[in-house]
């Protein structure tokens, strides 16, 4: 009896662990580090770290909610791309309407909306393509991911609009407060922490979460209780869409530049932060949480690796090893999950 | 109790012997130490209602499942299969209920898959599969040409292929067939026959499994009936009836609690009609045909039939998964439009589908949560959850229909089989409901577990709920329902109060739509 309750003793530690695993490798991650190079606990590059870290931290948010529901986004690079261009063209070029002869220069709140529309309208089409014609997730969102990115080509024919501070005289200045900083606090930062605060709270306390998570698990359990399938899923993607839009923004702050091939192969980064924090691949688990250490995780490993000097290469490499190290144990815990639930199982029945 | 298993004397030789072999699933013993004999050059025909345990014992003898207890024997010598090759290499071969083709592959594919002729090793040898398809489909009568696509055939031809598939096998002992007439025409059936006759002419033993009655007297030589999982009686086709098969089948009463009271229900308002309902069958025919009924308030339904008879899909018109039927339902007098299942579950419809697994549970989340799923919305101010409302909820509603439950917040695969059951029921009541769909609630769950639900029934309907339920259970479906229909084929063959309903009459009930009679009735 008192092996068993300290088997049982055990495996709740272990199972501990497991679930504050990402915490954990972070913490590591930052002890190491901070071994490895004297400069790296300091102020000025943890705040150096969250600039980098909100920027696939956002789109991995958005990238959480469409994973949970059993989907993936692979057009959310391109898009930040496009929000971009969209934004840089209309502070720097205007929007010209030939038939009048007239080039319209917008506010920045204007340009701001324009650019989060862009993004909700591809999420609305990769949403509609995967309801609507029942096209894999990952087909739909590769088909816009080239629009997405050819558009933001073809924008300025592959040319990148440089100083996007626009003129006091235009009336479009102000632009590059999103790359700036707020009290010494960088402002994507700031913006990460809202948006991880509203879609932590969306996913675990309004309907719409809970239909997200349930979706996920058992799609067709969801609809035949009544779950509206397809238009979670829509709102979904849009999310996303958005997410990425908004990172889109950030970065041409940060660069006071829109280059059409920014964001490009971010989807990765924003994938790989969801399923280090925890997010499952098959759908139905995941939280916001998690994915924000994830993408932190990620952020001290790359600029951990720069700061102590190791090539870019070696990087990729060792992104890639604990990316797969996760998901294995990931695999293991949902195991011992399943074999806990069973001894549950087992135990009710014996009584 | 049941009266000792009957034992045949006869001088066939026996091909195969099963002796007490079990399959455990958890929570649920498929098959209790069940011994069966395959007679060689005989057809050997396995028949019981829905979940006795058929189908899992053949596919123990093929390979395909593994016993959990007892021996398997042929030819005097014990053998054992870890998988389907094994069994194949000892000459069984197995058609399956459901067709296991490849609809991308043409036919010579199909026939062939995982048993190529090659030349030199490597490279098939397309040509001789051509050639072998073309006589093996001529020796069926089926002249198909070898190039087909089988998605491209009707189910009847594809029918075919499966069973060219194993006669390929030139070491073939022992060929099992699970329903395999169950898509054929009349005259496909007659061919089959004739095919089966040549096979065992040949030497090859045949088990066969079958829903049609008239079709065992026809072509079974012997017959074993299953019933729970367990070995009920077996016979010489010649020595014994229809009716004495039913009577096998059909055993000896269980106790489960009764409707009770008397109720005058012409006087009841109607709250369901459904009036001609008819579902087109892919490729032909009908899976519903001009169903007709209606259901008052407070009653329960009982709607009883064999796997296939089209119970489910009834379900699934109500419920507006199935568009491309045609026929009206009405509610309390007034014709729906029915569009998708979250309106009708405004409707005031909840369904307890079949599948708990696939279709009523989300394993993800946790016990509360797959409760409150459908009615959530109920919960919310706008899109924001009022968390406290939703919990008392979900606990008034354990509390209601007795959940036995730790914690809430526990996943939902730590509750037994039975309390899985109740959490999919309780998740429909909590949707306030007029009219409660249920797919065979008693599947899988232990006897305690089966009470209680059938009491939940019981209580809801007391207090005016409109309860339509499926089961393939003849005890269960006789005790809980206020009236029964059978269905047959899609088509609805009988409708009786519960003092008319017997066990017999349902069982030939359930048979009727395929024969020519119930067919044009």
């Amino acid at each position: 009896m008192a092996d068993l309750k300290k088997s049982q003793d055990n495996t709740k530690l272990i199972m501990m662990l497991l679930k504050g695993r990402t915490l954990i490798v972070l913490g590591l991650l930052v002890i190491f580090f901070s071994l490895a190079t004297p400069n790296f606990l300091s102020a000025n590059t943890m705040l150096l770290l969250a600039k980098h870290v909100a920027l696939y931290g956002i789109l991995a948010i958005g990238m959480t909610y469409v994973i949970i529901t059993g989907g993936i986004d692979l057009s959310v690079g391109a898009v930040v791309g496009l929000a971009g261009m969209v934004a840089g063209g209309m502070i720097q070029k205007g929007l010209t309407f030939e038939s009048m002869g007239v080039t319209v220069y917008c506010s920045v709140p204007l340009v701001i909306l324009a650019a989060i529309l862009v993004g909700a309208i591809v999420g609305l089409l990769n949403g509609a393509i995967i309801t609507r014609f029942g096209v894999a997730p990952f087909i739909a969102t590769l088909g816009t991911m080239y629009i997405a990115r050819g558009f933001a080509m073809l924008h300025s024919n592959g040319a990148t609009y440089s100083a996007i501070t626009g003129h006091e005289a235009l009336g479009n200045v102000g632009f590059t407060f999103f790359g700036g900083r707020i009290a010494g606090i960088p402002v994507g930062a700031i913006i990460l922490v809202v948006i991880a605060l509203i879609a932590g709270f969306l996913l675990t306390k309004t309907t719409f979460g809970w239909h997200i998570f349930a979706i996920g698990g058992n799609e067709k359990a969801a609809k035949l209780s009544g779950v509206k399938v397809d238009k979670v899923k829509i709102l979904v993607y849009i999310f996303s869409g958005i997410c990425a839009a908004i990172v889109g923004i950030i970065t041409a702050a940060q660069l006071e530049a829109s280059h059409p091939a920014s964001g490009e192969t971010w989807e990765m980064n924003a994938i790989a932060a969801a399923v280090l924090g925890g997010t499952s691949m098959m759908g139905g688990i995941g939280t916001i949480g998690g994915t924000i250490v994830g993408a932190f995780v990620i952020g001290v490993i790359s600029d951990g690796m720069v700061m102590c000097g190791v090539s870019e290469f070696w990087q990729m490499i060792i992104k890639g090893l604990v990316i797969i190290v996760a998901v294995i144990i990931d695999q293991f815990q949902r195991k011992m999950e399943a074999k806990m639930a069973l001894q549950a199982r087992n135990e009710s029945k014996n009584e | 109790m049941a009266e000792a298993p009957e034992i045949i004397h006869t001088d066939d030789e026996v091909v195969l012997h099963a002796e007490k072999v079990s399959k455990i699933y958890p929570g649920t013993k498929a098959l209790d130490e069940v011994s069966f004999d395959v007679y060689k050059g005989k057809v050997n025909v396995l028949i019981g209602e829905n979940g006795a345990g058929k189908s899992t014992l053949m596919k123990i003898i093929a390979g395909i499942e593994q016993e959990s207890g007892g021996e398997l024997f042929m030819g005097g010598e014990k053998v054992h299969f870890d998988n389907i090759v094994q069994a194949r290499a000892r000459g069984i071969g197995i058609i399956h209920q459901e067709l296991s083709l490849f609809p991308n592959l043409n036919v010579y594919q199909n026939i062939f898959m995982a048993r190529e002729k090659t030349k030199n090793k490597i490279g098939l040898d397309n040509e001789q599969h051509i050639e072998l398809t073309k006589k093996i489909l001529a020796r069926l009568e089926h002249p198909i040409d070898p190039m087909t696509i089988i998605g491209d055939l009707r189910v009847g031809q594809q029918q075919m292929i499966e069973i060219a598939r194993n006669l390929i096998a030139d070491d073939l002992k022992i060929l099992i067939m699970d329903e395999p007439t169950s898509s054929l025409s009349e005259q496909e059936v007659q061919v089959l026959f004739k095919i089966m006759r040549e096979l065992m002419a040949d030497g090859i033993s045949i088990v066969y499994i079958s829903h049609r009655l008239e079709e065992i007297m026809q072509i079974g030589d012997y017959v074993t009936i299953l019933r729970d999982g367990k070995f009920v009686a077996s016979a010489a086709v010649k020595d014994i009836d229809v009716s004495w098969i039913v009577k096998k089948m059909v055993g000896t009463k269980k106790s489960y609690p009764q409707r009770k009271e008397k109720i005058d229900w012409s006087k009841r308002e109607t709250v369901l009609e459904v009036r001609d309902l008819c579902l087109p069958k892919k490729g032909g025919g009908w899976l519903l045909d001009h169903v007709n009924f209606e259901l008052k308030r407070g009653e329960i339904l009982g709607i009883y039939g064999l796997m296939g008879a089209g119970r489910t899909e009834v379900f699934e018109c109500i419920m507006g998964l199935r568009p491309e039927h045609t026929g009206d339902i009405l509610i309390n007098g007034e014709k729906i439009e029915i569009k998708n299942v979250s309106e009708q579950i405004q409707n005031g419809f909840a369904w307890v589908p079949e599948d708990r697994q696939r279709e009523g549970l989300v394993q993800t989340m946790d016990i509360g949560k797959n409760i409150s799923l459908a009615s959530l919305k109920s919960y919310a101010k706008g899109i924001l959850l009022n968390s406290a409302e939703e919990e008392a909820a979900v606990d008034q509603n354990i509390k209601d229909i007795h959940i036995k439950v730790a914690d809430k917040r526990l996943p939902i695969l730590s509750l037994s089989g039975g309390n899985q059951q109740k959490c999919v029921i309780g998740k429909g009541l909590l949707t306030k409901p007029k009219i409660m769909l249920l797919d065979e609630p008693s599947r899988g769950i232990d006897i305690g577990a089966k009470t209680d639900v059938f009491e939940i029934m019981n209580h809801y309907a007391d207090e005016g709920l409109s309860l339509l339920v499926v089961s393939s259970e003849l005890e269960e479906i006789e005790a809980i329902a206020d009236r029964i229909i059978v269905l047959s084929n899609g088509i609805k063959t009988a409708d009786m109060v519960k003092e008319e309903v017997t066990q017999d009459k349902l069982v030939m009930a359930s048979y009727k739509g395929h024969t020519k009679a119930g067919r044009e009735s």
